[in-house]
């Protein structure tokens, strides 16, 4: 079973959530954690993980070989995000703006652009608590998280538990973190940013065709409309953690609750039996 | 025009509760929401909308199952895995680039433009306003964050306003890269906590690769004493000035539940810390 945790606004709880289950359900059931918040992966600094394996996410960029180029423009005329242009009779290629595609090899007359690879990111993997690990980190300066994560997604085994940290927002890199999951959980808190950006990302869910579920964060902090908003939309609040001191200096020093807290645990295993009931 | 952007890596450290606080503090600007994945800031402002429309970001590819003979040379080139082994498309994966219209013999795919989202411009109680919201399940957020600040930095023209304060996106990828660009100096806004800290050293990597001045701003700066400390020293080694602390204020959040910005509550511990901050701005010609 496939569990994304996400949500829209930034800094509710993902990591949170999708560690303390994680942990919580690793001695009953075999469990794999995938980090696809590539842009801000933070889960290692609470799992710990001992990394085997490193390997490289690359996309592949043209370049073109001014001595073979006419300037006919038609990898110009081709490409749908300006990433090529012919300026002064020469090909010039926007890295950060190209997808890697490859149309423009293809159309180009004279064969004169080749294609060299250039590094994305990476996919580290090993082991954290006793569980598999794996996280994907993006090159600072890189605009393109959405390689690395579908990389990133490639190493989620059959038969586990996989639990997906998610990036915030609803845009592409959410979108593949979410997509194909057997369950979105969402993460958010009783504030109207909270409830404006979870609208935005059951919207996402929904599209994705992807079932919702809602954990609510520093539960007490605003109003009641987050659960009113689930009850008229029917969305199962799974899980209500309070917002407490306690629980944010932990939170703060990287400490996971369920390490720490007898109770938590159960009621993080407890989640985990209610996303059973919503999944089946 | 002089343009400021609050970035903070991190998703939910405060940029939006310190953008919403400038509205207030700042005379003549024109307010600017680049987070279009979770645009919040409208919601403290009460905005009435000057001008609005669809925007056409990218084309998805459309398959006429008439015509498609079923080779699968679409399959071949396609490197977003959005061609399905019975050759269906996915829309959510396909980036729209077209190389299977290009490859199709028979013409059966075509490409579609795409309406990925919503742009306004408004009036709001705390100043003209400029924001857009990405729709369910479309991608090309960077787009829109450059179709967003073009907008703003019309109706600024048109307003003969001469300065931009701009709220961002969480993470350090493509909407940030695109609202980063070309502004004049970045307000970083952190937290003390572990994930605050390693967050903050990836986004100051990114707004230096894109040569732009930083200045730190911590957050709920008493929730950990000594991650607040690991934050100023890596700030001190970072030679990343800090403009000023703000503490954990339940009163932020209630500002923020009854639709105001957090300085409106002039009581407030957070609100007086904001006020420095902001006068520190000024000071220093960040603003």
């Amino acid at each position: 079973m496939r569990i994304t945790v996400a949500s829209g606004k930034g800094g509710t709880g993902k990591t949170t959530v999708a560690v303390n289950l994680a942990l919580a359900c690793a001695d009953q059931q075999l469990t794999q954690f995938l980090d696809c918040d590539v842009e801000e992966p933070n889960a290692h600094l609470f799992l710990e993980p001992r990394i085997e394996q490193k390997r490289s996410v690359k996309k592949l960029l043209p370049r073109v070989d001014a001595s073979l180029c006419d300037s006919c423009g038609a990898c110009a005329k081709a490409c749908e995000f300006n990433a090529i242009a012919v300026i002064g009779g020469r090909g010039l290629v926007y890295d950060e703006l190209c997808h890697g595609c490859g149309l423009c090899t293809m159309v180009c007359p004279k064969g004169a652009i080749e294609e060299v690879p250039h590094e994305l990111g990476v996919i580290e993997s090993g082991t954290a608590r006793g569980f598999a690990f794996a996280h994907g980190v993006l090159n600072i300066g890189e605009a393109m998280a959405t390689p690395v994560i579908h990389d990133l997604k490639t190493e989620a085994k059959a038969d586990h538990l996989v639990v997906i940290d998610a990036p915030p927002g609803t845009g592409c890199p959410a979108i593949a973190a979410i997509h194909g999951a057997d369950l979105a959980l969402l993460v958010t808190e009783p504030t109207p940013f909270g409830l404006h950006d979870l609208t935005a990302a059951v919207g996402v869910a929904r599209v994705l065709e992807v079932p919702v579920a809602v954990v609510i964060n520093r539960d007490g902090i605003g109003d009641d409309r987050i659960e009113r908003y689930c009850e008229d939309e029917g969305i199962p609040v799974l899980l209500k953690i309070p917002f407490d001191r306690e629980i944010a200096s932990l939170y703060a020093e990287g400490k996971p609750l369920v390490e720490s807290s007898e109770v938590w645990r159960e009621r993080y295993r407890e989640l985990y039996r209610r996303i059973r009931e919503v999944v089946s | 025009m002089r343009s400021i952007l609050f970035l903070s890596g991190k998703g939910g450290t405060g940029k939006t509760t310190l953008a919403g606080a400038f509205a207030v503090l700042a005379q003549d600007k024109v307010l600017v929401d680049c987070d279009v994945d979770a645009a919040n800031l409208h919601l403290l402002l009460d905005p009435t909308v000057i001008d609005e429309g669809a925007y056409e970001g990218s084309k998805t590819a459309i398959k006429n199952d008439d015509l498609c003979t079923a080779c699968g040379k679409c399959r071949e080139v396609c490197r977003f895995h959005a061609i399905g082994e019975d050759l269906s498309i996915d829309s959510y994966l396909c980036e729209g680039c077209g190389a299977c219209a290009h490859v199709c013999p028979v013409g059966a795919i075509t490409l579609r433009p795409q309406v990925s989202g919503r742009w306004m411009t408004a009036k709001t109680r705390l100043g003209p306003l400029a924001s857009a919201e990405l729709d369910p399940g479309e991608e090309t957020s960077g787009k829109l964050v450059m179709h967003v600040k073009q907008r703003a930095n019309a109706l600024a023209e048109e307003l003969g306003i001469e300065r931009l304060v701009i709220d961002g996106a969480p993470g350090i990828g493509c909407p940030v890269i695109a609202s980063v660009t070309g502004v004049d100096a970045v307000i970083l806004v952190t937290e003390p906590t572990l994930s605050g800290l390693h967050d903050l050293e990836r986004i100051l990597g990114v707004v230096r690769h894109f040569g732009i001045p930083a200045h730190l701003v911590i957050n709920k700066a008493d929730l950990s004493t000594a991650l607040a400390e690991r934050v100023r020293a890596f700030a001190e080694e970072s030679g990343l000035p800090i403009l000023g602390e703000i503490p954990f204020d339940r009163r932020v959040t209630e500002a923020m539940v009854a639709g105001r910005s957090a300085v409106e509550d002039d009581e407030s511990a957070a609100s007086k810390a904001i006020v420095g901050i902001f006068e520190a701005c000024v000071e220093k010609g960040v603003l």
